[in-house]
Parts: C-alpha cells; sequence; structure tokens
C-alpha cells in the first residue's frame, strides 16, 4: 500500500473522529464490512448528522398527527377511521447523472415507504427545480426526469395527481427531483415500530428482486458528497428501477398485512439490507443474525460490502414469525415473488453477518441506528443582507403592461406545464377530482364524501434572498392553495434542499428556513410529520437556492363543496381577498421583464394568512364560492388570468390603487386570493371576510371572451391562453 | 328469468392497473364485476369479459405478448368463439391483438411519450356489445393513457378491416370530424378501436371505465358499459 493511498474509511464518506468513534464502540479496529456498514448508516444522507440538531425544533404535534417523524412515513387522521400517510424525498442526486434512472428510483422508493406503513399508495407529486430551458443539458434532464417519473409511475398503479416545475440557473448544475406519495390505511391497521410485536427467533424475510451491485454507495458516495467533474464515473451508484416488480411487491405486501401475517415491515431504500436488518432489529430492542449467503444475488462473486450495502431496487424485509412462513411464502408465490430468510431476531443487541461461512460483522445494531454523530455545524450569515437600494419594487418602470404580462404569463415559472403532466396517468384508480394545474391536486376517499387536497410548494427565489421568509412562504402558500379548494390544511411533510452543510452559509440557510418553518406551521396549525433532507446539492461552491419544499396534506368533509380555480361561469362578482402592498422583490415580474432577482421578498403576516384560511374554509363549506384562486407566482395580474383561462371566461374589473400600475398588478405580496362569488351570495360572502378582518375588495364581474383590467391593460382570453400554454413547448422543441 | 344483475368478469394479470376501475364501472352501470385471476382456467360463468389496461406482465417482450399467452387466454377465446361478448381496454386491447382475436397491432405513439388527456371518439358502428346502445356517427368523450397506443396493420388487413366495418371508434373533435391533433397517437386511419368479424370481440385504446362518474372526469364511457351490461344480459338470459 502506497503512503498516500486513502485509508478505507474515508474512501467510504467516514471522517477521522468517525472512524475513531467507531474503533471507541466496537473496542477493536472495524473489520471491512462493518465499516461499510457504518459508512452507509451514518452518512449524512440516513442519519440527518448536520440536520438533525435543527430538525428537533420543528413542530410535530397535533390533533390530527397519528404518526410523527421517525417512521418511514407521518400519518394524519381523516375521518371514518382512516388515515392518510404521506412523506417526501428527494433523488436530486442520482437525477444529476442519470436523470430517467434517478427520478424513476425515486418514485419507486417514497411508493415503499408507504407501502410499508401498510397503506394503499394514491397518489404521486413531483416537485421539480432545473436551470434553464435555454441551456441543452437542463432540457436533457428535465426530458430524462419527466419520462423516468412517467415509466415508473405510471406502470405501477398510482396516479400522479401535481407537484411543480420551476427553473432557475443555480439549479442547473443540480436540478432538485422531490417526489411525494400519498396512501390511505384503515388508522388502527397502521404498520409502525410500535404497532406489532416481533419475537426473537423470527425470521426477517427478503423478497422482491434480488439484489445486485446496482446502487452501491449512492446514500454515502451520491447523496451525502459534492458532485463534480467526474461525477459520470458515479453512474454505478444509480439504481435501476423495475416498476413491474413494484407494482408485484404493492400488492402482496398488502395482502401481507391485510392478512396478518406480519411482525414488522420495512422497505429497502439508502444502505439497503445493512440499513433495513439493523433498522428492524434495533425498533424491535433486539440484535438479529444475518446470513448473506442466503440473499439471493443478481451477480455473482457479490462481496460482503456489496450485498449489505446494494441499493438494488424493489425489496422489501418483513419480519415474520415461523408459524406464518408458508403462509408468507404462499402469498409471494402467487404475485410472483421471489423470497428469502436472510436473518433472525435475537436477545440482546448485536447484529452478526456472515457471509461464505466467515463471520464479516459483529455490531451493536443500535450503534448503526441511532448513536451515529451529531454535529452542531457553524452557522454564518452572508455579509450583505438584501436591502431596499436594489429592490426593483422602487424603480421606475414606463414598459407596456400588456406586453409585461405576456412575458409574465409566458415565463417558464408561470406558463402552463401540460406538456409536463401530460405525460402521467393521473386518472388510474379513479379518484381524481382534480389534477395538476389546479392549486391542489383533489383525491376522493374511496366511497367516502371526503376527498385529500395535496399541494407541494418551494419558493426557492424568495429562499435566495431571505431563507427565513421563503420557508414560511413556502408553508403559507402551500396551504392556502389547499384552502382555496375548500379544504382545511392538516399537516405538512418536506423536502429540505441545500447546498453543503460544511460550509457555514449554506448552514445558516438551512437554520433560517427551519425557523421559517416551524413558524409559520405552528401559526397555521400544521404540523410537521416527517421529511427528508437533501443536502450537498452544489457543484464548484456554487449551491443550489436554499429550497425547503413543503408537501401540505387537507381534508374536504364533501367534495362536491370543492371550489375550482377557474371561473365557471360568466355573471360573477370578482372579489379580492387580502391587500396588496408594493412588494415586488423577488417577484416574477422582476425576474421576467427587468431580468433581476433582487430586493425584499413580500412579508408574511402569519395571523393574516390564517384569517384568510378560515374565510376560504367557512366560504366554500357554505357554498358561497364559485371560484378562488391563489394570488402568487405574477401576482393579481396571473390570479386574474388564470382563473379566466381555466374557467374559459373572461372579465372587467377596475383595479383601485394608490400604487403605480405595474405594482398593484404584479406585486406578489402574501395572504390573497382572487375569488369568484355569484352576485346572490355577494353579501355573506363579505360580511363573512367581514367578521374575521380580512380586507374584501370587488374588482369586477366575469363574462365574455376578453380580458379588461380598467385604463390598465384588455386583450383576450383566447390570445393569454396561447402565450400560457405555447410557452414550455416552444422551449423544448428549441432542442431539435 | 330473474333480476339478477348480468355478471361481467374482469381478469387481472400481473401489472394490470385498471382492473379495480373496470370492476367499479362495471358496478356503477349496474351490472355485477367478478374478478378473474390469470392463471386461472376459469371465467366463472360470467356473462362478458374485460381485459382491463396496465401494464401486463410488465409490457416485458412487447406489449401484451405475454399476457396473449396466459392460461386464462384460452377461455377467453373458446368464450369470444362462442360469441361471448369480450372488450380489451388499452392494454386489454394490445392482448387481444397479441393473442390473434383481433387484427392489427399497436406501437409506440408517434410522439415517442406518453400521453393522459380527454379525447373525443365517433362511433363507427352499432354492431358490437359496446356500442349497441350508440348510433354512428355520435361522438362520445373519454380518456386516454398510453404509451404504446398508436394502431398499425398490413395493407391486406386495411382493405379487411375497412372493408368488412371493422372499425368501431376512430378519433375525431368533439363535431365528429377526424384528422389532425384529435388523433393523440398516430394512429391509422385514426383508429381507436377495433371489432373483430363476429363483432363480440372489440379492443379499444381509450379508457371508458375513467368515464362513467361524473365527478371525476367525462362520461363518455357510460353507454359503452350500458351497452355491454344489455347484451351481457341478453346472453344471460339466453343461456339460462
Amino acid at each position: 500500500m502506497s503512503a498516500d493511498e486513502e485509508p478505507l474509511h474515508r474512501k467510504l464518506g467516514l471522517a477521522d473522529d468517525e472512524y475513531e468513534r467507531i474503533r471507541a464502540t466496537l473496542g477493536r479496529d472495524p473489520r471491512p464490512a462493518e465499516l461499510a456498514m457504518y459508512g452507509a448508516m451514518w452518512s449524512e444522507h440516513c442519519s440527518y448528522k448536520s440536520s438533525k440538531i435543527h430538525l428537533k425544533t420543528l413542530p410535530t404535534e397535533g390533533s390530527a398527527v397519528l404518526v410523527g417523524p421517525g417512521q418511514d412515513a407521518g400519518a394524519v387522521d381523516v375521518g371514518e377511521g382512516l388515515a392518510a400517510v404521506f412523506k417526501m424525498e428527494s433523488h436530486s442526486h442520482p437525477s444529476a447523472i442519470e436523470p430517467y434512472q434517478g427520478a424513476a428510483t425515486g418514485v419507486g422508493g417514497i411508493v415503499r415507504d408507504i407501502v410499508s406503513m401498510g397503506a394503499r399508495p394514491v397518489a404521486l407529486l413531483d416537485p421539480l427545480m432545473f436551470g434553464p430551458l435555454t441551456e441543452p443539458r437542463n432540457r436533457w434532464l428535465l426530458e430524462g426526469v419527466v419520462a423516468g417519473i412517467g415509466g415508473y409511475g405510471n406502470c405501477i398503479g398510482v396516479p400522479t395527481v401535481g407537484g411543480e416545475i420551476r427553473f432557475a440557473d443555480p439549479h442547473s448544475a443540480n436540478p432538485t427531483v422531490d417526489v411525494m406519495c400519498v396512501g390511505l390505511a384503515e388508522a388502527d391497521a397502521l404498520v409502525t415500530s410500535t404497532s406489532l410485536t416481533p419475537h426473537a427467533g423470527s425470521f426477517m424475510v427478503l423478497y422482491g428482486a434480488a439484489t445486485g451491485r446496482d446502487g452501491i454507495g449512492g446514500v454515502s458516495v451520491l447523496a451525502s458528497a459534492t458532485l463534480d467533474g467526474s461525477s459520470e464515473g458515479s453512474r454505478p451508484s444509480v439504481q435501476i428501477g423495475d416498476p413491474f416488480a413494484e407494482k408485484l411487491l404493492i400488492e402482496a405486501s398488502l395482502e401481507l398485512i391485510e392478512r396478518g401475517l406480519l411482525e414488522g415491515l420495512q422497505d429497502l431504500g439508502g444502505a439497503g439490507i445493512a440499513c433495513a436488518v439493523s433498522e428492524s432489529a434495533a425498533r424491535a430492542g433486539m440484535g438479529a443474525r444475518l446470513d448473506l449467503d442466503a440473499v439471493p444475488l443478481r451477480e455473482r462473486d457479490m462481496e460482503a460490502f456489496e450485498i449489505l450495502t446494494s441499493e438494488s431496487q424493489e425489496r422489501m424485509l418483513a419480519i415474520v414469525h415461523p408459524s406464518k412462513l408458508e403462509d408468507v411464502r404462499a402469498v409471494c408465490d402467487r404475485w410472483g415473488l421471489q423470497i428469502a430468510v436472510v436473518a433472525e431476531l435475537v436477545e440482546g443487541g448485536d447484529l452478526t453477518v456472515t457471509h461464505a461461512g466467515r463471520l464479516v460483522a459483529e455490531v451493536p445494531a443500535v450503534s448503526l441506528v441511532d448513536e451515529g454523530p451529531v454535529y452542531d455545524r457553524p452557522c454564518e450569515a452572508p455579509r450583505a443582507a438584501p436591502g431596499d437600494d436594489d429592490d426593483p419594487t422602487f424603480q421606475p418602470y414606463e414598459g407596456d403592461l400588456l406586453e409585461s404580462l405576456r412575458s409574465v404569463i409566458g415565463a417558464p415559472n408561470v406558463a402552463s406545464k401540460r406538456w409536463i403532466w401530460q405525460q402521467y396517468d393521473s386518472l388510474v384508480q379513479g379518484q381524481t377530482l382534480a389534477g395538476a394545474g389546479s392549486d391542489a391536486a383533489i383525491v376522493r376517499i374511496p366511497g367516502s364524501m371526503r376527498a385529500l387536497a395535496l399541494s407541494t410548494d418551494g419558493a426557492g427565489r424568495y429562499g435566495s434572498l431571505d431563507p427565513y421568509l421563503g420557508a414560511v412562504h413556502a408553508v403559507a402558500e402551500a396551504a392556502r392553495n389547499v384552502a382555496v379548494t375548500g379544504a382545511r390544511p392538516l399537516a405538512i411533510t418536506n423536502c429540505l434542499n441545500f447546498g453543503n452543510p460544511e460550509r457555514p452559509i449554506v448552514m445558516w440557510q438551512f437554520a433560517e428556513s427551519i425557523r421559517g418553518l416551524r413558524d409559520a406551521c405552528l401559526a397555521l396549525d400544521t404540523p410537521v410529520t416527517g421529511g427528508n433532507v437533501s443536502f450537498y446539492n452544489e457543484s464548484g461552491g456554487s449551491a443550489i437556492w436554499p429550497t425547503p419544499v413543503v408537501g401540505m396534506l387537507g381534508l374536504l368533509d364533501d367534495h362536491r363543496l370543492r371550489v375550482p380555480a377557474g371561473f365557471p361561469r360568466a355573471g360573477l362578482a370578482v372579489y379580492l381577498l387580502g391587500e396588496t402592498f408594493p412588494e415586488l422583490g423577488g417577484s416574477e415580474f422582476a425576474e421576467a421583464v427587468l431580468g433581476v432577482v433582487a430586493g425584499r421578498p413580500p412579508a408574511v403576516d402569519l395571523e393574516r394568512e390564517r384569517a384568510l384560511i378560515g374565510v376560504l374554509v367557512e366560504a366554500a363549506a357554505a357554498d358561497l364560492l364559485a371560484s378562488a384562486h391563489d394570488c402568487a407566482d405574477g401576482g393579481l395580474a396571473v390570479a386574474l388570468v388564470e382563473s379566466a383561462i381555466g374557467g374559459g371566461h373572461g372579465f372587467a374589473v377596475t383595479v383601485q390603487t394608490d400604487l403605480p400600475a405595474h405594482v398593484a398588478l404584479f406585486s406578489e405580496s402574501a395572504s390573497r386570493v382572487v375569488a369568484g362569488v355569484a352576485l346572490e351570495h355577494e353579501q355573506a360572502f363579505t360580511e363573512l371576510a367581514g367578521a374575521r378582518g380580512v380586507p374584501v375588495s370587488r374588482l369586477g364581474e366575469t363574462g365574455g371572451p376578453r380580458i379588461v383590467v380598467d385604463a390598465m391593460l384588455e386583450t383576450t382570453v383566447a390570445e393569454l391562453r396561447a402565450v400560457h400554454e405555447s410557452a414550455i413547448p416552444r422551449l423544448l422543441s428549441e432542442a431539435i | 328469468m330473474t333480476d339478477a344483475p348480468p355478471r361481467v368478469g374482469v381478469i387481472t394479470f400481473p401489472g394490470s392497473l385498471d382492473d379495480r376501475d373496470a370492476l367499479r364501472a362495471v358496478e356503477t352501470m349496474g351490472g355485477e364485476g367478478v374478478g378473474l385471476w390469470h392463471a386461472d382456467h376459469d371465467l366463472r360463468g360470467v356473462d362478458a369479459v374485460v381485459l382491463p389496461g396496465g401494464f401486463s406482465y410488465g409490457d416485458y417482450l412487447r406489449c401484451g405478448a405475454i399476457a396473449g399467452h396466459a392460461p386464462i387466454l384460452d377461455d377467453v377465446k373458446a368464450f369470444a368463439r362462442g360469441g361471448g361478448p369480450v372488450l380489451g381496454i388499452c392494454n386489454g386491447f394490445q392482448i387481444l391483438c397479441e393473442a390473434g382475436l383481433l387484427p392489427g397491432a399497436l406501437i409506440r405513439n408517434a410522439s415517442l411519450r406518453f400521453v393522459c388527456r380527454d379525447v373525443f371518439l365517433r362511433v363507427e358502428t352499432s354492431q358490437t356489445p359496446v356500442t349497441s346502445e350508440l348510433v354512428p356517427g355520435e361522438v362520445v368523450e373519454i380518456p386516454v393513457k398510453h404509451g404504446e397506443g398508436q394502431y398499425v396493420a398490413t395493407p391486406e388487413q386495411v382493405r379487411m378491416i375497412e372493408g368488412e366495418g371493422l372499425v368501431v371508434f376512430r378519433y375525431a373533435n368533439s363535431r365528429g370530424e377526424v384528422g389532425g391533433a384529435a388523433n393523440p397517437n398516430g394512429s391509422l386511419a385514426d383508429i381507436a378501436g377495433v371489432r373483430n368479424g363476429a363483432g363480440n370481440v372489440v379492443g379499444l385504446m381509450p379508457h371508458p371505465e375513467h368515464a362513467v362518474d361524473p365527478d371525476v372526469g367525462p362520461t363518455g364511457g357510460q353507454p359503452l358499459f350500458a351497452s355491454l351490461l344489455a347484451t351481457a344480459l341478453e346472453r344471460a338470459g339466453a343461456t339460462a
């Protein structure tokens, strides 16, 4: 061995002090297979070592929460004895290297998380961020990710109903590919670490696909370090997905749970068998004897560390009492799935691993799972905060308002994403009442009047200017998107996408974002039920925008009272709920028209937001709203135009304001909604808003093919629809 | 005679996705849905058979190719030979083509992309179990969702299909005019669905089972299921 060769632990992503910690735990030098397990389990991705102390400050409890953070997914009570199980994860690192498989296996992984809770997956949402589509590589990444999401999601019988797609320069090298899955289960049949009682002597049964060399080092090499110029060489660390196997795995797993054949269930994801076996044993308060020779392999001559940390897809680990083994085998046979008894739970806490008849590892299971390092990494705020000097709000603007509106409506962040979501099956299972393109997706609970309202929101542009406000906006907008349909926001999951946490400025962004999430979730009474942290999204010292993505779950008690976003007919009064302030900082107008991302993002008064949400939910329940649409990117102008495009009816309005016209139209002040109200409900509606202290102004009425904003601009619905619809296809066809 | 509803079987293959949806559509429209299993040689005495959408056997080899050799297909073929009504939806259509029960084949969409959207279909014939309550020229709105739905056939098959009036549905606009953007996948002659010579076996790419519930979307699938149930009821009466 040459003097300068890197020691094994560093190659596995372990720091020198982490290595010493392992030696102290074991009281000896670790064996290679043991190091591989620690390397995977103590990776940032698996151990949350840089984020843990911050995540602990998030509110996690509430009356609707059945299962909080720490399980495979969170769960909330949605009434009638049912639980909605939901979680979001990122697959950004693999997607940057191999977009199709990266995105596809991201879908597979999150679906297994939901299944392992005993829930049937009923919806998928995909929040994505890419660099500008003017770059060929970004088009390649987008097309690959979309094809991967569809190629996998469309083959497993779970509808893809929403998500969002946004574009920003800092996401060019590192696209953000998150995916959220929602499932339904009988609340009293949820599978958690405490819901079932595993016994010593019970078997650990691996079923599903065979184990190969794909995805080795996925968590430690790919997900827990920055990508650099040699990242192409990491392609073998990207897993390969097989949605057909996943579909069989879903059906078999749900049948095993329903028939009460299991004492525990866990999916195999990051860190593969090492993670699943050690976590299952540690949660049971026991140890395990793992025989790697029993693991069905796809390739010959695999090393112990490869079998332990392979991230081959479509595998599950069940704990099965010996008396139930034959029944479990019969179910798996019926679904054509391979099954193998690979381990046995034992008293005491040791995980022993044998390979080729030899002992290759003997470590306390709990040391892998719960005793990893925890870091309080230094935070440092940037020297210059975005001040008022460069705030676009106060720059004079002489441009043509209609031309500006066209630019904003056709900007990639605002333009219709139909080209993308038409490639996803949004219909399977037959419960999708509103899909992608709505403020929130609405998925009916089968056989019930109730429905889930689901939205994912990130506010990276605001976050780049003020990470605290970015996080607050993400929660507030997600809650508003759910509430405009008439649903009550219940709880969130999240995926926190950031750069390298070892850089103090990134850690500051993270800490500020957590503070924002905490404040907003407390104020809006939407606790955090779980989530995922994705660090190291940077290349060459340049990080992505700090982007906490929020996945909000809301509940509609009666889906027949759901409120559409578009103006459904002529002759409605058009109202603005909330107030418009001079706030163009970080706005879509500033980026699309002025070409700057600068200024102070809009303020959020969480009490106002809470009051607005209350009005929306109450007004919908009283059937006072014909339409309601969130004012966000592009402000009032875009909200009005999208309401017209969505419903196919124009409008004539007057915007009474002391602000310059472009500020009044494009300001992105928070806590605002455009509502369509039937004339006979106007009085009740305005009284309700007044009683709740929510400002309300009547702008005009719907009707006709034209869009008229008195003294400001005039055009047709058809003209703006064409701009809105054609922008993304036009950008993508530049590739040809 | 009894008042029992007609029994419609829906086959689940490994990788079937819309099987539960087809069963629910049958029940919604007043029939009795009967789950059937690919590996069984048993149609459980049903009055009509539906092969649902999905990715049977993972679309390995070719869409529908392996399912075309599933054990239950022997029974489906015998049932079809006896005049029993058989409906293949999406992947079910692909399976019926692979099994030789319908002419032609389905290949990747001309766009090379999966497409999920509502389309309009012009009814070309009433002489099938799913169009008996419709008249030629009528237009129904139903969603498609597929990556491999481009209908193709050899020139001889095309002459036979058109000559014998085997086209059941064509992609059209809401006024029933074919051509252009109305065709979502580049199918030959805008063909969305075909029947066999006897008329009792029908396959189509669009998903009528996703077009019966007004809360979810268009309702163009209702007359197709109403027709299928009426046909199945007649058959139940005849064999009772």
